[in-house]
């Protein structure tokens, strides 16, 4: 098995786990019409978190996160964000989805806008932050993702990574206490891979909770603090990043890794 | 790397090629006339069958354009001086009768003393749409928009000041309603606002402005509708229906796209029902029997009336082409908005509408000029439209009985001039918008 290759040693002094739990899901199931995309799921997910979401296509681990900011409706159980409960009440899925980042596999960016639009938007309708205030945190998460020099420019302009990079800026905006990532890499070129990843451990550093259905095993690894692996809409298997990678428990695990490590 | 290549490949290319210019006689013109007109004996035909066509028609036309007379008092005497001039047999264009009656064929009965209100209205116009369409007007005269309507209203029908005022007023409160109550929700804030205006219209304009004008009489000559007639009639009906059907266009397709039954319901029936009807039996609706079902002595301006149903028509178009603006967008336009917060209306006005509107205009174009164009249909409802209406009564003096070209190719290049100049500003937005693929 290949061993993660980044460049630099990964800082661990601000990534601790709190007893404060953050993401409750309780006995939560989902239908697609008479499909039964996510079967009796419960997961606690404590502040500080950092989890990767793995398995096969189709398992429900993009459903999954996709719950927790209500962009998919589940029918039974319960899912509580921050201490609120996810119902059909529109006010309170509002502020959960202030409080959740979430990063797409396309980007998503909004192409009539400037960099800086895209990310002074949000803040500014949603949060009511003053104009200027916007724009001086704009700029501290876009040297954070290092491009303050593409502000002024449209998404189309920019390469793949970089729009993922001004994407995941843009959530961090809003302040987020949690940041769901959707296969984050899933559409780079190989090259781009690295800088996309590099500020997602950079916000792990700090101490962010994350989860990140990825199929970047170096990633989970050298940063996830437990790895969940899911097949047909259920969790099959957790455990921390060692025990999982080297001393898979079921039969679906083994089979997964070792067909996406094997060669 | 390197090295390991050296071992494995037997071809290394030390230096890159530049590029050069394409061979001569690969561009040019002799090879667009060869490429485009004379490629082979088929095209070599068709063109030479193109240019006789061309010389056929024009060889026609153009004796009928040059020999045009201009002076004349009537059609009896232009076909005199032709056949004078001319010769036996000559056909000629007898512009005198646009000479004589060009401004019925601008301003319809409006009197001539005050043909300098549909003027001023009209220059108005390009004022009030200035800092809208075009980047370079400064973007403070946007103060001027909103007031425009109501001043154009007060300066074509003229009459007391109060009436148009108090009508924007009902405007002012609908919008002090709905920010009020649109706390509760925004489709509650919305038909709040809408019924404090349309009751304030119904029973609070007439009598207040009554007192008012008794009290500060200010006003001047009014001019009724039926005076109305020509281009000042279309560009009326024309720019008021633009102007309305544009945002309740947006509404409907939104509407249509919409979650809540009801409000989904309303929209697909209102714009199947007025797309299945012809524009001719709204305008017979608008003229006939929405009297039965007004209140009994309503006097409801027939040019409003026509003017709502236009509007209705092409917004019912609008709303189709908006539509397939709003499916050409990516879902992940939506969810990323919905991701950061934003509710509904924000996501709409920020995110969705700008990209939807966008990819829509050439279509909202056409139906704004395919709403112009048909405008001329009020004809049948006995309004003078400058297509028919007003031709049908020149004809009817005895000294221009019998014109029917003339009229037809003035009326019809003052509609392309207007029409083309649509298009071609629609061009220039969407060019001005084209962002996301440079």
């Amino acid at each position: 098995m290949t061993e993660p290759h980044f460049e630099r040693e990964i800082d661990r002094s601000h990534m601790a786990v709190s007893d404060e739990v953050a993401i409750q899901i309780e006995n939560m199931n989902k239908w697609y019409g008479q499909f039964h995309v996510l079967r009796d799921i419960d997961l606690t997910v404590q502040r500080g978190e950092r989890i990767v979401i793995a398995g096969p296509s189709g398992s429900g681990k993009s459903t999954l996160i996709r719950c927790i900011n209500r962009l998919e409706e589940h029918q039974a159980g319960k899912i509580v964000v921050d201490g609120i409960e996810l119902t059909n009440d529109l006010k309170n899925i509002d502020k959960v989805r202030r409080e959740v980042g979430m990063v797409f596999q396309h980007f998503n960016l909004f192409p009539h806008l400037t960099i800086l639009e895209n990310l002074t938007l949000a803040p500014i309708w949603v949060r009511k932050t003053p104009k200027k205030e916007a724009i001086e945190t704009a700029m501290h998460f876009l040297e954070k993702v290092k491009i303050p020099e593409q502000a002024d420019k449209y998404p189309g302009q920019l390469s793949g990574g970089q729009q993922q990079r001004v994407a995941i800026a843009r959530s961090l905006c809003m302040k987020p206490r949690i940041m769901l990532f959707d296969e984050p890499t899933s559409a780079l070129d190989p090259e781009m891979i690295k800088e996309v990843l590099d500020t997602m451990i950079e916000l792990a550093e700090e101490g962010m909770t994350m989860l990140c259905v990825t199929h970047e095993m170096g990633f989970a690894q050298a940063v996830a603090n437990r790895v969940i692996f899911m097949a047909d809409g259920q969790i099959v298997e957790q455990n921390n990043p060692h025990d999982f990678f080297n001393n898979p428990q079921s039969e679906r695990t083994k089979q997964f890794l070792s067909q996406i490590l094997g060669h | 790397m390197s090295d390991t290549h050296a071992e494995s490949v037997a071809y290394v290319r030390d230096t890159m090629l530049k590029p050069q210019p394409a061979p001569a006689g690969e561009s040019g013109a002799i090879r667009w006339l060869r490429e485009n007109l004379f490629s082979g004996w088929l095209n070599t035909l068709l063109t030479v069958l193109g240019v006789l066509t061309i010389y056929f028609f024009v060889s026609h036309f153009a004796s009928w354009f040059l020999h045009g007379v201009w002076k004349a008092d009537s059609l009896a005497e232009c076909r005199k001086i032709i056949t004078a001039e001319y010769g036996q047999g000559a056909t000629g264009a007898c512009w005198a009768v646009i000479r004589d009656r060009w401004h019925q064929f601008i301003f319809g009965f409006y009197q001539r003393e005050l043909y300098w209100r549909p003027v001023l209205t009209f220059l108005l116009l390009f004022v009030a749409v200035g800092p809208v369409l075009f980047q370079w007007v400064p973007k403070k005269l946007i103060w001027f928009t909103p007031i425009y309507p109501f001043l154009a209203v007060w300066l074509l029908w003229g009459g007391s000041v109060w009436g148009p005022i108090l009508v924007a007023v009902g405007f002012v409160l609908a919008w002090i309603v709905f920010s009020l109550v649109g706390r509760y929700g925004s489709i509650a804030g919305f038909s709040a606002g809408a019924i404090v205006a349309i009751l304030f219209w119904m029973f609070g304009v007439s009598p207040l402005a009554g007192i008012l004008h008794a009290a500060i009489p200010l006003g001047i000559e009014p001019v009724e509708s039926a005076k109305f007639g020509g281009f000042l009639l279309a560009i009326t009906l024309g720019a008021g229906g633009i102007v309305m059907s544009l945002p309740l266009g947006v509404v409907l397709a939104l509407g249509r796209q919409s979650d809540m039954f009801l409000i989904k319901t309303f929209s697909v029936v209102f714009i199947e029902f007025i797309r299945g009807v012809p524009l001719i039996t709204l305008l017979f609706v608008a003229s006939l029997l929405l009297n039965y079902f007004l209140p009994p002595g309503t006097n409801f301006d027939i040019i409003l009336r026509v003017m709502i149903l236009v509007t209705m028509f092409s917004a019912a178009y609008i709303a189709e082409v908006v539509r397939g603006g709003l499916a050409a967008l990516p879902r992940g336009q939506y969810e990323a908005a919905d991701a950061l917060g934003l509710d509904y209306w924000k996501a709409q006005r920020l995110i969705i509408l700008p990209q939807a509107l966008k990819i829509s205009i050439p279509g909202i174009v056409s139906t704004f000029i395919g709403m112009f164009k048909d405008t001329t249909l009020v004809a049948f409802v006995g309004l003078f439209d400058p297509l028919k209406g007003i031709p049908d009564f020149i004809r009817a003096d005895f000294a221009w009985k019998g014109i029917y070209w003339e009229p037809f190719v003035f009326v019809g290049a003052i509609f392309f001039i207007l029409n083309f100049a649509m298009s071609r500003y629609s061009m220039h937005l969407e060019n001005r918008l084209q962002r996301d693929h440079r």
